[in-house]
């Protein structure tokens, strides 16, 4: 495959970048959970 | 819903790796670029999605604008309906024909003119009130992500095929960077500005960006750029197996693009349930009689 290294950086970048939001959804959905329960904790 | 969500994760992870395969082995290399030109697959269907995701957003922004006032809602309503209406009779006169570039088919602007009224009344039957900036912004953050991926995926298909990473002044290119830049500022004022008209702001911000879509999208078609002609609709031809590769990637990429709106959208209500319940504990801790509630789905849990 002739610069297959550039196909390889594309395909990679693209799932890099799905992969960090992703992360970012999952650290913010447990902070959220958390709040909530410190929430109802406090009631 | 929330017992769907899994076994659509599986059925999208099982058209993403068929995806996948078809770019890597089932379509042909291409006679002139090589295998460098199979970055197509991600490059393309990443750019269709993030201009759908910024039309969403931009729906949901007029409709969230228009219905802050019962006779701009009704008026609105009208409007939309005479642009689908005009719109697909304009089209098909030769007068308007005439203007349209070379390759663009009158039936694919009517259509594209037709789903400016249907996607209106979907997304305001489909997400009534507050939901409509959930949804907004929700559209805007995820088409940012996919924007994004076109910038990067851009410039490394760019590097072995035009020997330059970048070329300045192209108009495709900046107007792409351009509207990256104007979503990320919408999403940069969402989050730091914490004025009540902050939402109305953001919509009205929403409106003006999107009229930077049809620009990118037509720029190919009306100036002279370094960036290649449509590969759909430009009136070119491509081999049927790399036309089936790059609409499966497509619709693959629209059914991941879903899945993550459909998280985020869950996030926003979460956090907006979360904002509602501090709201009500300070009241509740400064002697204010408050019932507390969650007016927004619980089900974002």
């Amino acid at each position: 495959m002739k610069n297959a290294g550039f196909l390889f950086a594309a395909y990679s970048a693209t799932w890099i970048i799905h992969g960090s939001y992703l992360a970012s959804l999952v650290r913010r959905f447990g902070r959220l959970r958390q709040q909530l329960k410190e929430l109802e904790k406090g009631k | 819903m929330k017992r769907l969500f899994p076994i659509l994760s599986i059925l999208t992870a099982i058209f993403l790796a068929y995806a996948l395969n078809q770019a890597l082995r089932v379509a042909p290399t291409d006679a002139l670029q090589g295998d460098v030109y199979r970055i197509i697959y991600y490059h393309v269907p990443s750019a269709w999605t993030a201009f759908l995701l910024f039309f969403i957003n931009f729906i949901a922004s007029v409709e969230y604008l228009v219905n802050a006032k019962p006779s701009s809602r009704t008026a609105a309503k009208w409007i939309v309906i005479a642009i689908g209406v005009v719109g697909v009779i304009a089209t098909f006169l030769p007068q308007v024909q005439a203007l349209l570039p070379t390759g663009m088919r009158p039936s694919a602007v009517a259509t594209t003119v037709l789903a400016i009224p249907a996607f209106y009344f979907l997304v305001g039957w489909l997400f009534p009130g507050e939901k409509l900036d959930v949804l907004a912004v929700t559209s805007a953050e995820v088409g940012v992500v996919f924007c994004t991926i076109v910038l990067v995926t851009g410039p490394i298909w760019a590097r072995p095929v035009w020997g330059i990473w970048w070329a300045p002044g192209d108009i495709r290119l900046t107007s792409t960077l351009v509207l990256w830049l104007i979503y990320v500022s919408y999403l940069a004022l969402r989050r730091f500005s914490n004025s009540a008209q902050t939402q109305m702001m953001a919509a009205a911000l929403a409106v003006f960006g999107a009229l930077d879509v049809p620009l990118v999208y037509f720029s190919i078609w009306f100036f002279r750029t370094q960036h290649p002609q449509p590969v759909i609709g430009g009136g070119g031809s491509m081999d049927p197996r790399m036309l089936h590769t790059l609409l499966s990637s497509w619709m693959a990429f629209l059914c991941f693009a879903f899945l993550v709106a459909w998280s985020r959208f869950r996030l926003e209500l979460l956090q907006r349930e979360v904002e509602q319940a501090h709201a009500m504990t300070s009241l509740a801790g400064a002697g204010v009689s408050a019932k507390a509630s969650l007016p927004l789905n619980r089900s974002a849990r």
